[in-house]
């Protein structure tokens, strides 16, 4: 048996399988964040939120995917079809590409490769053209001047948020993702790199287009931006695109600032517990804080994004890149891998 | 066999994008193809076990360049139907310089190809043993360190410089200066007016701003 999986065919089957592992949870996971998104916001707004459906609503999602499925995809004039229909099969497909890398568990990972975190800057760098391509195909102003804020924002802060990866890479001295969860064995990076952790959040927040950075749908001023003329499946594909991506971004700063797999009481019966359960719940806390924000914060205006992206997180990135360099070369801290 | 099926795939849609570039009426699919020509070079990077020059790839170029470069094409309102109308005239000039780029990098492949000895005189041997983003990173910041940051003072000279030929400020633009906002107190904006019963206040002279 185990000979089978070193054949070609093997190797196929097997990275299918552990593909189907990943994106089956992922896809529940999708569908369960926005029935718990409306249960926290309703909560934070003194509402119930769904509870119609099921139990407490738990059908809720159910729902909304039948609903979807059965309606009409609807065309705009003009619009240059292909590319209509491939924008949100691009924006989908890239939020589950990404979890390729990432280490659920120790060497818990469909590719444990050296340019790890690499790959997952490259994916969320790429996120922007199933926008950009949706705000053009669709031949409507509104969704090209979406379209246009959400790259223009998405590409400052991208910026910051590399500085970022750069500095934790610094510290671990290695592009792995599993050696830069391993590397936190005994302090969390959130804790000497705060403030790095919180620039890379609050990047990520921009990154996925979430409030208070939405300006790329801003019902309020242009409709609902880039996806204004999508309908049925397709706005269903960019809806559960945008929370795969914030899955995937709170993912991110598990691994990278909150210890990824690693427990955080470090002795007896919590290490016992697999890490696949400190992981998940890494990542609840962080899509809470998602939540959270968005139910809290008004939305930012467009000038205010540009400036706090490149006159604030840039510089202090910057700056803390260079100063975390020093620290470690005078007090010989630098990793030799 | 996977590999070389994996490099068929990945250098035909790499072939049928570049040619989708140049032969596309509408400038934004040409882009588009662009794009996908550097994901698929990317792959075939990834398979010739440059990892750290695939990523690099698709960050720099795709994440970046090109998404500006879209912005730029999907901008302007440029009539591309004139500027093809001098190709016949041009396609000689084009064909010379394709030609001449091709016989170069002919000349280099096939060099270190077909005799085994150009791989050991070159200059800097494939490292053993270490991953290539390691290689390429003690290459850069050791032997090669005034190159790499002169190469980054000429970056920084042409950003200014775009800046500079671009830039005109406009007075006419509002702009906000949270400084002079914050700086503002009640003192410098509120007036108390007493106003009499039916015969109600004089409007107060308005402030002099100070910004």
């Amino acid at each position: 048996m185990s000979a089978f999986f070193h054949t070609d065919i093997g190797i196929i089957i097997l990275t299918l399988l552990e593909s189907l592992a990943i994106i089956v949870p992922l896809l529940l996971g999708v569908a369960y964040l926005t029935w718990f998104e409306r249960k926290v916001m309703g909560a934070i707004q003194l509402r119930k939120g769904p509870n119609v459906v099921g139990p407490f609503g738990l059908w809720q999602p159910f729902a909304d995917a039948i609903k979807m499925l059965f309606k009409e995809t609807i065309f705009p004039a003009g619009a240059d079809k292909i590319l209509f229909t491939i924008a949100p099969m691009i924006t989908f497909g890239l939020a589950v590409i990404a979890w390729a890398v990432i280490p659920v568990n120790d060497h818990w990972a469909v590719a444990n490769i050296n340019v790890g975190i690499l790959y997952l800057f490259a994916i969320s760098s790429l996120g922007v053209y199933g926008i950009i391509i949706a705000g053009w195909a669709s031949n409507s102003k509104y969704a090209f001047l979406g379209a246009l804020r959400s790259a223009a924002q998405m590409v400052s802060y991208e910026v910051s948020m590399g500085f970022v990866i750069v500095t934790v890479l610094m510290c671990v001295g290695s592009l792995n993702l599993n050696d830069i969860v391993l590397a936190q064995r005994h302090v969390w990076f959130a804790i000497p790199l705060l403030p790095l952790f919180v620039i890379f959040f609050i990047s990520g927040l921009a990154e996925t287009n979430r409030a208070p950075f939405d300006l790329a749908e801003g019902e309020t001023e242009i409709v609902a931006g880039f996806f204004v003329e999508y309908s049925a499946m397709t706005f269903a594909l960019f809806f559960l695109g945008e929370y795969a991506n914030m899955i995937l971004i709170s993912a991110m700063t598990t691994t990278l600032f909150l210890g990824g797999w690693l427990s955080p009481i470090p002795f007896a019966p919590f290490t016992l517990i697999p890490g696949v359960f400190w992981f998940l719940l890494k990542i609840l806390v962080c899509l809470f804080v998602f939540v959270w924000v968005r139910a809290t914060l008004p939305r930012f205006r467009y000038d205010q994004i540009m400036s706090l992206g490149w006159k604030v997180f840039l510089p202090i990135s910057l700056i803390w890149l260079v100063l975390t360099a020093g620290f470690l070369e005078i007090f010989g801290m630098l990793p030799h891998a | 066999m996977i590999i070389n099926l994996i490099f068929d795939v990945f250098s035909l849609i790499l072939l049928g994008s570049a040619a989708m570039v140049v032969t596309s009426r509408n400038p934004v699919h040409a882009v588009l193809f662009l794009i996908l020509a550097f994901i698929n070079a990317a792959g075939l990077f990834l398979l010739a076990g440059a990892e750290f020059l695939a990523m690099i790839l698709v960050i720099v170029y795709v994440g970046a360049v090109a998404v500006l470069f879209l912005f730029v094409v999907m901008m302007l309102d440029v009539n591309f139907s004139a500027l093809r109308e001098g190709f016949q005239r041009y396609a000689p000039i084009g064909a010379l310089v394709a030609l001449i780029l091709f016989g170069e990098l002919a000349l280099f492949v096939t060099g270190s190809a077909i005799s085994p000895g150009a791989a050991s005189a070159r200059l800097f041997p494939t490292p053993q043993g270490i991953s290539n983003t390691q290689a390429l990173g003690s290459l850069i910041y050791t032997n090669y360190l005034v190159l790499f940051q002169l190469s980054g003072v000429i970056l920084l000279v042409a950003m200014i410089g775009a800046i500079v030929l671009t830039h005109r400020d406009r007075k006419r633009a509002k702009q906000q200066n949270l400084d002079t906002q914050h700086a503002r107190t009640p003192a410098q904006t509120l007036t108390m007016v007493s106003a009499k019963l039916g015969a109600g206040a004089p409007m107060p002279e308005p402030k002099k701003e100070t910004l």
